[in-house]
Order: structure tokens, then C-alpha cells, then sequence
């Protein structure tokens, strides 16, 4: 169950946007959500597609790989389309009995449907082309200015990649608990919401006590291997911009512009 | 009460790139009142097998039958099922979660839907039958020491009163005198309750030490099934699959070589000793002796 | 290497208002002399102590009474404290609890980036120490997939990319099977052998210390025996007062002689024992 969701999971595939220094593709991904958020009219939207597209294809991920990504959020889509389709006043197209579908509603709910649907591939395809590893990473090297204004970015940074790490051993520690307490005869799906509520706590105590302890064992561990926060850390593998970083940043810039010209140009 | 297990297939994440054969072809029947140790190499399929054994995985493919019923058919109670055979996981003490020793002892028979009075008599039972003293009761089990939670995860299941008693490496982590505390508690409640018992273990010396038959795995499969001196005969084939004899048996192997006239098949330290000294003493003793 | 005289640790619990409600004597006066290169056992039942006598050795823990000497350095002097982490590593009982990074080699290298080594010398220092537990061709994989005798390697992998002098295991083997703990166990003779470090195993299992160099057995906070295996090991009887019990051969010898058979105190291995009844024929 938890498992069958892309959006998160790294596809190994070592294509150019996989060598990509992650704090181009962070930086990418949210110019992209600029741009999808902001386009208005139809050259903005081709010139999007287009580009998305073309992501995609130079990604080596699989476009079939990426689209299971979206069953996760069917049924959002489906709310988006209904709400907007039913609830937007304006000329009206159809009418039956109470429900009216209105010209600007088909206009809105196509518009929304679609940019949750690029919100989704955009941002699979940083968590596809990217370890969480890199991904913490270009984090923290790429919001380190705001430790000027006190935010502990290191901290951050360390909390997510231990989170990382240990996600998966909680799940696997959630599934043998469930067993071990339906062996004693717990009962994990029937009766009412109280009753399922209650039937949680003999599930939730031994999983916090666990992680609990785990956090205890590994806050040991790092202190003993000298673990002292950020200051005068090195890194195994620092962040270094290569020529196709800057070219991508280039790209992206061009590709900013262009969205918002053609904004300007169709209104 | 017996359990048998038919053709019995699993796969898992079936269609997927991580599919795995995790058993093959199991068939094996477990009579009432034995007392079964299950070894194999980690991955061999032996804890994926024994939750087979209380309905907590479904096979892929065969049939499993519990009494003569086969527990798939969709008429079967499998809450009768696991009130019948009780499932002890590896490290269990983490699976307590109430707020007193006995309260957690009561979760079992609680949920069996069994009158107040009752709950009680069970939990009560159950602690004793593990040897915990009553002034550990009211105790938060979070409180206790390894070995004492582990007994209190241990009545947790027994508490239930089932027929079969499954556990997965009930040992791990103890320290060698509790240990064999735990282990002479279980032999203790086969021999006094004639409670059917299957051990998971890693320990070759332990369950020489008190099972009655040995069930191997390897690669998903029942590699040998027999006495535990049958099945220590094939030391060399054990090793091939990351097993091995007990140290006692390669010894005995040893001196036999050596001409002197032991039983090379003993399996315990006190079976050896008498061994040694019958050979010293110059008599033949058993029928297994070699040379 | 590490020298303790007359160490105490006191465990105090308190109430909400911070009143003590509790004091247990958790060492009470333990002295320790261990020399450089020297592979040291100390044996202990669960709850002997012998964990919060190797917090102490890598000042997880401070005493609350006595010396405590690490490589040279005090453990009462506060600047002295990172030092003495990066000269004596810990390796814990649980292997996933130890590893911090999504990415076998990024774990390894978490030592060495706290040391703020730089990033080229890191590089060679988790190849050299990946390879020193022979666990080199996981490099970049996920410790998830791992046995536990692997992920236990990485763990002492990732204790010798800091270039320790010393390696304290605390239970290590614990959690593993029989294969695991074969690993883990070759692999810290390796380091023995071929690197000179010095290595404190804390274990439950007498089969563990036959072959280490020099063995402690703790019980109740104390050093209560110490000696060469060999002279530990024959004395059966105290042992098992302090919950303790004989590997197989042992036991076996110990019987045999108790049953009048002119054995040699303190046998360790089969062939050993095989030698020494060819001499009774």
C-alpha cells in the first residue's frame, strides 16, 4: 500500500537529469510551479507541455512509472473537476434539473485539473531523478543563507535524512506489531470509529516506545562518533556546480521569461 | 489437534521486480502434544512458515488444514483459529503496551471475549505458569528487566489457553542463564500441559537440547525433517546451507576417528559424557556406536 | 590504552520536583589495566554493569568516582573529550539503530565529516575501511537490504574510517545469527591481527572470548574475575554463580572430570580435549 506510491521514490536511470547538482533541480522545480501557476492562456500552456515534455523524455524515466504517481491523487482530481465544473457561475452551457455546467466552469476545472496534474510530474520528476541524500543536500547547501536569520538549515537537513533512513524501518516495525498484537487477537478493521481509535493504542505504545528507543540508541551512536552539529562539518560528497548546472540555470531563466512574456502577450 | 500443511506455495510481491519465492512446496503435518524445533539460515522461509501456521499470512498457493478443515474456505473461523494456536513473535516484550503487567497479560483473553472473572483466571494463570512472582503485577511491564518482560510477553499469549504454542526465537537477545530459564519454562509447559510447542531457533546446542523433532529449512523448503540425532547425522550437508551439528557431535566425530568407540550421533554434553566414559571404561555401549 | 582505577557510576532517579527517589550503584569500584593492540573480553549477564563500564570508555557516560585514562587523556578534562571519541569508537548492540545515513558509504564517512577531514582524505578513509570489513562491494547500496552481520560491519566500518586506536563493542553480536556473528566476529580479529587495534568486546557469550588475549567478568557494578581464558575458564563453578555458562567442550571436560577422568583444567577447544583423552587411553 505505502509502498506503491512514486511520488518520492528515486528511479535510478543516470540520465543528464540525474547529474544535475540537486540544488539546480530544486531551484527547477519550483520555477516550474511558478510557471504553472502563473501562465494564463494557450501559447503559455503549449510552451509549458512542451517543456515538461521534453523533461520527461531527456529523464530516462519511464512515462508509464511516472503516471502511477498520479492514482494516488485520483480522487483529488476528481473533486477539483467536479467543484469546478458545477460551482462556477458564468454562461451557462447545460442545464439539468439543479446542475449547471457554465462555460467559464469547463474553462476552470480543465485549467485546475491540469496544473494539479503538473504539479504532480514536475515535482515526481526532482524526487525520481534525485536520492533523498541529494535532495538533503541541495537543501541545506542551498538554504544556507537563511542560518543568518537563525534557521538551524544543518538541523533540518539531518532530521530529514534520519527520517529518510528510519521511515522504512518503521513501516516494516508498524506491519510486525499488527501481527503480533492480531495474533492476540487485536482487531484492526472492524467496528465503529471509537472502536477503531481504541483498537489503535495497543499499536501506537509499542511503536512510539520503539521509535523512542531507537532515537535514544541513535543519538548515542552519533555523539559517539564525535557528532557535534554543523560547525566545521566536511562532506564526502560536496556540492559542486559543473558547466551543465549553469547551462540549466541559463535554460531556466529563458524559460521563466518566456512563460511570463507570453502572460503579458495573451491578456 | 494436528495442523497439516499441503503443497504450500508463497511468493511474494508477486508481478513486482522484488518477487521472491519465500516457500516451496511445503507439506508437513504437526501431531498433537509434539514438541517441533524449526532451523534455518535467515531468509530460509521459517518465520514466513509458522505464520502460515495461525492464518496471519495467506498462501499463494496449496491448502492448510486445521483439524481435518482446511482454514481458507470462506466459512472458516480464523479468530478460532488463533485462539487455538498462539504465536509468540521474535523479541515479543515490544509488542507490551499497557500500563500494568497484568492489564497487558489480559489484552489476549479480553479480546477472546471471555467474561471479566475469567480474564482474570487466565492472566493470573498464565503469569504463574511463566514463573513470574505477583509482585511484579501492578508493575508498569516497561519497568522489568529483558528476561522478565520477555515472560510477560510470553503469558500475554498463553493467556489465551491455546492448544499450539509457536515461537519465533524466544531467546534472542537473553543472556545464557535466561536463556535457559525461558527454555526449561517452555519444556515445562509441553510436559505439564501437554501443550503442543514449535521452537524457531538459531541455537543448533539448544534444541539438541529439548526438542523431539527437528524440521530444517533452506531456500523456502524442508530440507530434513526427523529426530534431532537424524538430523545432526548430516552435519556436513547442514554447514553447506549455514547451519552446523552441535560442537558436542563434531567432537565425538573427532575422537571416533581417533579409534576411540563412542557414539559419534550423541547430540547433548550429557549424552557425550556417558559416551566418553562408556568408551574409556573399554564397554560397547549403544547401538550407534562406530568402528 | 585505557586504564580505570576504583570507577564509579551511580544511576539517581527523581521525581517531578527533583528530589532523588532513587540511587543504584551501577559500578562500584572498577579497575581496569589494558595495553595497547591487546583484544580484551569483558563478560557479563545482562545487567552486570559491563554496558555502563563502555559508555564510560568513550565518555558517553561520566563517573561519579574514580580515574578513568583513555589513550593518555583524562576523561575529567572537557577538552579532552573529542579526542578520546575519535580514539576509542563504540559499536552498539542493535545494527540499525548505529547507521545514520541512507547510503552504506555516506554512513561511513559520518565519522570523519564530524571530524571535518577533508573531503578527498574521507573518500580513501571509507574505502580503506569498507574494505577492512570486507564489505567494500556495497559501497552505495541502502544498509536496509543488509543482514544484520553486514549492517554490524558497516557499523565497525564506520568506527574505523574516524582511525581509532581502540574499537569498544557493546554486545555486537547480540542480535545476530550464527552466521552474523561469525562475521562481525572474524572481522574485529582482522582488525586485531593486521591493523594492531585494540579491541573491547562486551558480550554475553563465553564462546566469543576462547581466543581474546585477556578477560574480565563482570557482576553487580564489579570486576569480579579476571585473568587469561584459559584460567577463567576452569573455574567452572564461580562462573556459573555469576550466571554465566560453559561453551559445549568446556562444560563437557568439566563433566568428565568431576566423573574421574584426569583431564587439564580450563579446555577450550575440541581438539584440545581430543588430545588430552588420547593421553587417558
Amino acid at each position: 500500500m505505502i509502498r506503491d506510491i512514486t511520488l518520492g521514490q528515486y528511479y535510478p536511470a543516470g540520465s543528464i537529469l540525474h547529474k544535475l547538482d540537486p540544488r539546480v533541480k530544486l531551484l527547477g522545480t519550483m520555477i516550474f510551479l511558478i510557471a504553472v501557476f502563473s501562465y494564463r492562456g494557450i501559447p503559455g500552456l503549449v510552451c509549458i507541455t512542451v517543456c515538461l515534455a521534453a523533461l520527461i523524455k531527456l529523464s530516462k524515466v519511464p512515462f508509464s512509472y511516472m503516471v502511477k504517481g498520479l492514482r494516488a491523487i485520483v480522487v483529488l482530481l476528481a473533486l477539483t473537476c467536479v467543484f469546478n465544473l458545477f460551482l462556477t457561475p458564468g454562461e451557462v452551457v447545460f442545464s439539468f434539473w439543479k446542475v449547471t455546467i457554465t462555460k467559464e466552469g469547463i474553462n476552470l476545472s480543465f485549467r485546475m485539473v491540469l496544473r494539479l496534474i503538473y504539479l504532480i510530474l514536475g515535482t515526481s520528476l526532482m524526487t525520481l531523478t534525485t536520492t533523498p541524500n541529494q535532495l538533503t543536500d541541495g537543501l541545506e547547501q542551498g538554504l544556507k543563507p537563511l542560518n543568518r536569520i537563525h534557521i538551524p538549515v544543518h538541523e533540518l537537513a539531518m532530521m530529514m535524512s534520519i527520517a529518510l533512513r528510519f521511515i522504512p524501518i518503521l513501516i516494516e516495525e508498524t506491519d510486525k506489531i499488527m501481527k503480533a498484537q492480531t495474533a492476540r487477537g487485536a482487531n484492526f478493521d472492524e467496528g465503529g470509529l471509537i472502536q477503531k481509535a481504541k483498537s489503535m493504542v495497543p499499536l501506537l505504545v509499542p511503536l512510539f516506545i520503539s521509535a523512542f528507543r531507537r532515537a535514544n540508541d541513535l543519538a548515542l551512536a552519533m555523539e559517539a562518533r564525535c557528532y557535534h552539529g554543523g560547525e566545521g562539518r566536511t562532506k564526502l560528497h560536496p556540492l559542486r556546480y559543473q558547466t551543465r548546472d549553469y547551462v540549466a540555470y541559463v535554460l531556466m531563466l529563458v524559460f521563466l521569461a518566456g512563460v511570463v512574456a507570453l502572460r503579458f502577450f495573451s491578456s | 489437534m494436528s495442523i497439516e500443511l499441503k503443497h504450500i506455495h508463497y511468493v511474494y510481491s508477486a508481478g513486482t521486480a522484488y518477487e521472491k519465492h519465500a516457500l516451496d512446496d511445503i507439506n508437513l503435518t504437526i501431531n498433537d502434544g509434539e514438541f517441533i524445533g524449526i532451523v534455518g539460515h535467515t531468509g530460509s522461509g521459517k518465520s514466513t512458515l509458522i505464520q502460515h501456521m495461525n492464518g496471519l499470512i495467506k498462501a499463494s498457493g496449496g491448502e492448510l488444514l486445521y483439524d481435518g478443515e482446511n482454514i481458507y474456505a470462506k466459512d472458516f473461523s480464523m479468530k478460532e483459529l488463533r485462539n487455538r494456536v498462539g504465536l509468540v513473535f521474535q523479541y515479543p516484550e515490544h509488542q507490551l503496551f499497557e500500563a500494568t503487567v497484568f492489564e497487558d497479560v489480559c489484552f489476549g483473553p479480553k479480546n477472546q471475549g471471555l467474561s471479566d472473572e475469567e480474564v482474570k483466571a487466565r492472566a493470573s494463570a498464565a503469569l504463574q505458569s511463566v514463573g513470574l512472582s505477583e509482585k511484579y503485577y501492578e508493575q508498569s511491564p516497561f519497568e522489568l528487566s529483558g528476561g522478565q518482560k520477555r515472560r510477560v510477553a510470553i503469558a500475554g499469549v498463553l493467556a489465551m489457553e491455546p492448544k499450539m504454542l509457536i515461537l519465533d526465537e524466544p531467546t534472542a537477545g537473553l543472556d545464557p542463564k535466561g536463556r535457559d530459564e525461558i527454555l526449561d519454562q517452555i519444556q515445562k509447559l509441553h510436559r505439564e500441559r501437554g501443550l503442543t510447542i514449535i521452537l524457531v531457533s538459531h541455537s543448533m546446542e539448544d534444541v539438541a537440547n529439548y526438542v523431539e523433532r527437528l524440521i530444517v529449512m533452506d531456500k523456502g523448503s524442508v530440507k530434513y525433517d526427523g529426530t534431532p540425532r537424524e538430523v545432526f547425522a548430516h552435519a556436513r550437508e547442514l554447514e553447506q546451507i549455514g547451519l552446523a551439528a552441535p560442537q558436542v557431535t563434531y567432537l565425538l566425530a573427532q575422537l571416533a576417528e581417533e579409534g576411540f568407540a563412542v557414539d559419534s550421533t550423541a547430540i547433548t554434553v550429557e549424552e557425550a559424557k556417558q559416551s566418553i566414559l562408556a568408551a574409556l571404561h573399554g564397554q560397547n555401549r549403544s547401538e550407534g556406536t562406530t568402528i | 590504552m585505557i586504564k580505570a582505577k576504583k570507577l564509579i557510576h551511580k544511576y539517581t532517579r527523581y521525581d517531578a520536583d527533583g528530589n532523588v527517589t532513587e540511587q543504584k550503584m551501577a559500578l562500584t569500584g572498577v579497575d581496569l589495566n589494558i595495553k595497547p593492540g591487546d583484544f580484551v573480553a569483558i563478560l557479563g549477564h545482562n545487567g552486570s554493569g559491563k554496558s555502563t563500564l563502555a559508555k564510560h570508555l568513550n565518555v558517553l557516560l561520566y563517573p561519579d568516582g574514580g580515574e578513568l585514562v583513555v589513550d593518555g587523556k583524562d576523561v575529567y578534562e572537557e577538552k579532552n573529550l573529542w579526542d578520546i571519541r575519535q580514539s576509542a569508537g563504540m559499536v552498539f548492540q542493535n545494527p540499525d539503530n548505529q547507521i545514520v545515513a541512507a547510503v552504506i558509504e555516506e554512513d561511513v564517512a559520518f565519522g570523519p565529516e564530524n571530524l571535518g577531514v577533508p573531503s578527498a582524505k574521507i573518500e580513501e578513509r571509507v574505502t580503506s575501511s569498507l574494505k577492512s570489513v570486507e564489505m567494500l562491494s556495497y559501497r552505495t547500496h541502502s544498509p536496509n537490504k543488509l543482514s544484520g552481520g553486514q549492517k554490524q560491519r558497516v557499523a565497525i566500518a564506520g568506527v574505523m574510517a574516524m582511525e581509532p586506536k581502540c574499537i569498544i563493542l557493546d554486545e555486537p553480536t547480540a542480535m545476530l545469527d550464527p552466521v552474523g556473528r561469525k562475521e562481525v566476529l572474524h572481522a574485529i580479529h582482522e582488525l586485531n591481527r593486521k591493523k594492531g587495534v585494540t579491541i573491547i568486546l562486551i558480550t554475553h557469550y563465553m564462546e566469543e572470548v576462547v581466543d581474546a588475549d585477556y578477560v574480565y567478568v563482570m557482576h553487580q557494578g564489579a570486576v569480579v574475575m579476571q585473568g587469561l581464558p584459559r584460567e577463567i575458564f576452569s573455574r567452572v563453578e564461580e562462573l556459573e554463580s555469576y550466571r554465566m555458562t560453559l561453551p559445549q567442550i568446556t562444560k563437557l571436560a568439566y563433566e568428565l572430570k568431576q566423573s574421574g577422568v584426569d583431564l587439564p583444567d580450563g579446555i577450550l577447544t575440541k581438539e584440545e580435549l581430543v588430545e588430552a583423552l588420547k593421553q587417558c587411553r
